[in-house]
């Protein structure tokens, strides 16, 4: 049992807790399905105390228009101001995952974007809402994308490279937050761990004295998970942003 | 670091299958399962609640909470400006009753210094017919008495004949016995 517990990867395991199919495909509600809907729960539960439309904002208020603030800047800076009617999308996507990574970082909480299939998913919903939304407003001219100004002896070779680099992006996009999340997550378990071991090893005392090192890492490596929670999805929704901006205006990136 | 780590992640992965062949299908227990992120069992049930939850969410955003937060930003700001141009006519306002209120002074100022102007002639001048007519008094009562002087002085003067005659006489009398005229008298005198 305690093997188990001190196995780095068990946290990413995904539990049944109710059974549900829809012909073959099997959507039971798991742990990870828990947290998504706890997660989109509280963001309904924060904006929903905070947001009494008064005058003078209390810190819950301020907070949210700061976030809010901070989301539609990004948003109007990367994409100009027609950019605005993919907002609620972005500011989705910026709560979803940030939520989600903060709900990770409590103990014995399930992360779900420490899965590729959720990371991906989100990934390709921008991916396939840029072509969508690209091809809708610009028609054939939604190409020019793949075919920048620079000296005809060249185009062709950077054209390669822009349609390389435009279908690898679900990918970069997807694997950065996925790989991050994942990993931190390993890595503090792995330090925690060795405090645990070492205790098994050496007794209390011994154990605790060998256990400083490990410890401490696994204390400096908490508030360093929280700041990568935030740039993550602050960098998720900034990728978005960007690509978004493409669709808008595929003749000048 | 982190891509270190990645790397560990991803060959854990690929290492997994060979031990959790069997399992990969069936139930992903124990230490023999797949890695879990890659575990393609709860492929279906993760995609099914993420598009749902994320779907939930994306309508209340969209449909609820950012109307409402965009529409307090916008009346906050709008109030302000709103306050700011109430301001800034307010202060051009007092502005201006601070001119006028100026003006009034300095209007004021100038009547008062013209009846303050007036009053000083139209005293001055009274002070000047009194001053002259006190004079003209004066210079009369002068001659008058200068008058009375004269007179008195002459009758004095005659007064002082009559007396140095007398006198004459009565000496002449007593060194001679003989009692001079007045006449003789007087015309020695003179």
């Amino acid at each position: 049992m305690i093997a188990a517990g001190l196995d780095p990867i068990a946290q990413f395991e995904i539990h049944k807790l109710a059974e549900l199919k829809i012909g073959k495909y099997d959507i039971s509600f798991t742990n990870s399905a828990l947290m998504m809907v706890v997660s989109v729960a509280l963001i309904s539960l924060w904006l929903l105390l905070s947001s009494k439309k008064s005058l003078i904002p209390g810190r819950a208020q301020s907070l949210v228009e700061v976030s809010y603030e901070f989301v539609a800047d990004m948003l109007r800076s990367a994409a100009g101001k027609e950019g605005m009617k993919f907002f609620p999308f972005v500011f989705a996507l910026f709560l979803y995952i940030l939520f989600a990574n903060l709900l990770g970082m409590i103990p014995f909480f399930f992360t779900t974007t420490s899965h590729i299939v959720v990371t991906m998913v989100l990934a390709l919903m921008v991916f396939f809402l840029v072509i969508i939304y690209g091809v809708y407003k610009n028609g054939f001219g939604f190409l020019k994308l793949f075919w920048p100004d620079v000296p005809m002896a060249v185009k062709p070779f950077v054209c390669l490279l822009e349609i390389i680099s435009f279908f690898s992006r679900p990918l970069s996009h997807s694997i950065r937050l996925w790989a991050n999340i994942m990993a931190g997550h390993i890595m503090i378990k792995v330090f925690a761990g060795f405090c645990i071991m070492l205790v098994g090893a050496f007794g209390l005392v011994g154990g605790s004295l060998a256990g400083i090192l490990p410890f401490l890492m696994t204390f400096a490596l908490t508030p360093l998970e929280f700041l990568v929670s935030f740039v993550q999805a602050y960098v998720f929704a900034l990728l978005t942003c960007i690509y978004l901006s493409d669709a808008l205006h595929p003749g000048h990136h | 670091m982190l891509n270190a780590m990645t790397l560990t992640g991803l060959i854990l992965a690929a290492a997994a299958p060979s031990g959790a062949h069997g399992g990969e299908y069936g139930d992903a227990h124990g230490a023999e399962a797949a890695f879990p992120p890659f575990d393609p069992t709860y492929f279906a049930t993760q995609i099914f609640w993420l598009l749902l939850t994320f779907g939930i969410l994306y309508l209340l955003l969209a449909k609820v909470f950012l109307p409402r937060i965009g529409g307090t930003i916008e009346e906050r700001s709008s109030r302000i400006a709103d306050d700011l141009d109430a301001a800034s006519r307010m202060q051009r306002e007092a502005e201006e009753a601070e001119k006028s209120y100026e003006r009034a002074l300095a209007d004021a100022k100038a009547k008062a210094h013209n009846v303050s102007e007036s009053t000083r002639q139209a005293v001055d001048a009274e002070i000047k017919t009194e001053v002259d007519a006190a004079d003209a008094e004066a210079a009369k009562a002068a001659e008058a008495a200068e008058q009375r002087i004269g007179a008195i002085r002459d009758k004095a003067m005659a007064n002082i004949e009559s007396v140095a005659a007398d006198a004459a006489q009565a000496a002449v009398e007593a060194l001679t016995g003989k009692r001079p005229t007045l006449a003789t008298v007087k015309k020695a005198l003179n």
